[in-house]
């Protein structure tokens, strides 16, 4: 399949298959960081076999560097590649994972979920102290870098909505997936070297969530092998 | 008439009960009567709730949410469509409890006014120009004061002003995608063949599967639905494929819960109630919706046996907009008249499994 031709979306099935390439490359990558998982669900028979799953990311804190807290804090490399946040000039505050720590720690579970709408991934998640208590958007946004609080505040409704979790049927909250096809496609068009298509399908979740972590402030340290 | 006028017509008796911990005086006070329209949002009745308890409410901030036998409602589902889903047997008037405090948080997204209804209708509404046209520019990029007047539309039941604004979205209807007027010239990852692509046009579709595992033969022994667990959502378009001249009903749900539905069964078997004749005859075009809805209500339509894949489940039911629909309309004709302002088809199903 010729890129030039791709419209930036993807197959449930090739949805899947990249998933575990995914996780896989993550866990090969990313020594020392949670992996992630597949999580298959007792959705009886009704979705067909493929569409049943999605990729869990749970308990991960996300933490703003102090000067205090530096030493504490494992560096993470610098990556190779940066994709910029998409139409975003703003310098990306660094968001460093860290493993563990002594302090009142704030807590993400990230799932990745297909959307047949728009046939593209989508990122639910949340986000809840040590206690369980979950956290509202706004005191999401207070932890956000800036560009991303920016956009929260200029599109309230439309970049992070509120919704029912597909699978868990409890109220998540989700990036917005209506541009995800464009931007995709762009990623990949900008890539001189025209990737061919077992490229594309291996590298595209790991492209996806390397431009949707980045409104968390998440750098992923990865060597893309070409 | 036109089907669309119906519907929007159609509205739910309800008779709505203060919730017994929200009563601060006694005695409480009787139940209020409110005709809700089937398109419509339950969190948008309040302003015509709140004048009948407001003297009863205890002081604070008022959170509306409704429970029916204790279930909490998705407010995000029309009306209409929660009383199809839950009223197995249709219950005039719905008695349903309305709360003012004490918002579940934890199974129900907020809803903490008007904006959050009209932002839930607007987010669907793309959504469903998306799978139509395959981008959603449309709705983004309606002017503000379009915006308005279509949410007061909805608002308000004023068909008129709503097909004017959504007129200027040109979301396109079936027929114009199966016979395909701006081709696709791009292709997802993983679909097989660019030509097939180029033939499919998709329509929106949200599904509600209701699983009983009781035996029963009247609708009224199903037992109250008392959590959503057993309420399987599928949000998932139907493709209809340019070829498919006569694309039915019984084809789209196939496609949608493939493991329900089979061919062999439905041409083996003896409508009950209907001479199979009669069923395959189409609606004709210039007496449209008027005579097909009619047809509805005279034959209710039971198929025991249509939806027999494995002696494990049986379909019971299929509602759309309060009505059970023969299962050989052609699809195109319920996708085009039987949607909601936000361009959704919200389809019911019933299906009894083994215990």
């Amino acid at each position: 399949m010729d890129v030039l031709h791709w419209d930036g979306t993807i197959s449930v099935k090739y949805f899947r298959i990249g998933a575990f390439a995914f996780a896989q490359n993550w866990e090969n990558h990313n020594s020392g960081f949670p992996p992630w998982s597949w999580v298959c669900p007792k959705h009886h028979w009704l979705a067909s076999p493929e569409e049943k799953g999605y990729l869990s990311w749970e308990k991960i804190c996300i933490s703003r560097p102090n000067e205090e807290d530096v030493d504490q804090i494992s560096q993470i490399d610098t990556r190779e590649e940066e994709i910029s946040c998409p139409g975003n000039e703003d310098v990306i505050d660094d968001a460093i994972l860290v493993q563990s720590s002594n302090r009142e720690l704030h807590y993400y579970d990230f799932h990745i979920v297909y959307s047949s709408t728009f046939r593209v991934p989508v990122l639910y998640f949340r986000a809840y102290c040590s206690d369980g208590r979950p956290f509202s958007l706004d005191e999401i946004e207070k932890e956000l870098p800036a560009c991303s609080a920016k956009e929260l505040s200029k599109s309230k409704w439309t970049f992070i909505t509120q919704e029912e979790h597909p699978y868990l049927k409890r109220p998540w909250f989700k990036l917005h997936p209506c541009g995800t096809a464009e931007w995709m496609k762009l990623l990949f068009l900008s890539d001189a070297a025209k990737p061919k298509f077992e490229v594309v399908l291996e590298l595209y979740l790991l492209s996806w969530f390397s431009v949707v972590g980045q409104v968390f402030g998440l750098r992923i340290p990865f060597k893309i092998s070409n | 008439m036109d089907a669309q006028k119906y519907l929007w017509e159609g509205a739910i008796p309800l008779q709505i009960h203060l919730h017994e911990s929200q009563v601060t005086a006694l005695p409480p006070p009787p139940p209020a009567l409110i005709l809700a329209p089937r398109i419509g949002y339950l969190p948008l009745l309040a302003p015509l709730i709140k004048p009948y308890f407001s003297s009863t409410l205890p002081p604070g901030v008022d959170t509306i949410w409704f429970d029916y036998n204790g279930l909490p409602l998705k407010w995000y589902i029309p009306t209409g469509v929660l009383f199809d889903l839950l009223c197995p047997e249709p219950e005039r008037p719905w008695n349903i409890t309305v709360h003012f405090r004490g918002y579940p948080g934890n199974v129900l997204i907020p809803c903490e006014g008007e904006d959050y209804v009209k932002w839930s209708f607007i987010n669907s509404l793309k959504e469903a120009a998306y799978i139509m046209n395959g981008n959603c520019k449309n709705v983004m990029n309606m002017s503000q004061s379009d915006q308005l007047e279509l949410w007061n539309s909805v608002l308000n039941g004023n068909l008129e002003a709503y097909q004017r604004v959504s007129s200027k979205l040109k979301l396109a209807t079936v027929d114009e995608y199966t016979s395909l007027c701006s081709p696709k010239s791009q292709q997802s990852l993983g679909e097989t063949d660019l030509t097939a692509q180029l033939k499919t046009g998709r329509v929106p579709v949200r599904l509600y599967l209701l699983s009983v595992r009781e035996d029963f033969d009247d609708l009224d022994e199903v037992h109250p639905i008392d959590s959503w667990e057993k309420i399987s959502y599928i949000n998932r378009p139907v493709e209809i494929r340019k070829e498919d001249k006569c694309f039915s009903l019984h084809d789209a749900l196939k496609t949608l819960l493939p493991e329900l539905f089979s061919d062999e069964s439905l041409t083996d078997v003896k409508l009950s109630g209907v001479d199979f004749e009669d069923a395959v005859r189409k609606p004709n075009e210039d007496v449209s919706s008027d005579k097909v809805m009619e047809d509805q209500g005279q034959n209710a339509y039971k198929q025991p046996e249509a939806g027999h894949v494995s002696s494990s489940a049986e379909i019971k039911l299929i509602r759309i907009q309060g009505i059970e629909p023969k299962l050989e309309i052609p699809f195109s004709w319920v996708a085009n008249n039987l949607i909601n302002p936000d361009h959704f088809l919200h389809i019911c199903v019933y299906v009894k499994v083994a215990q």
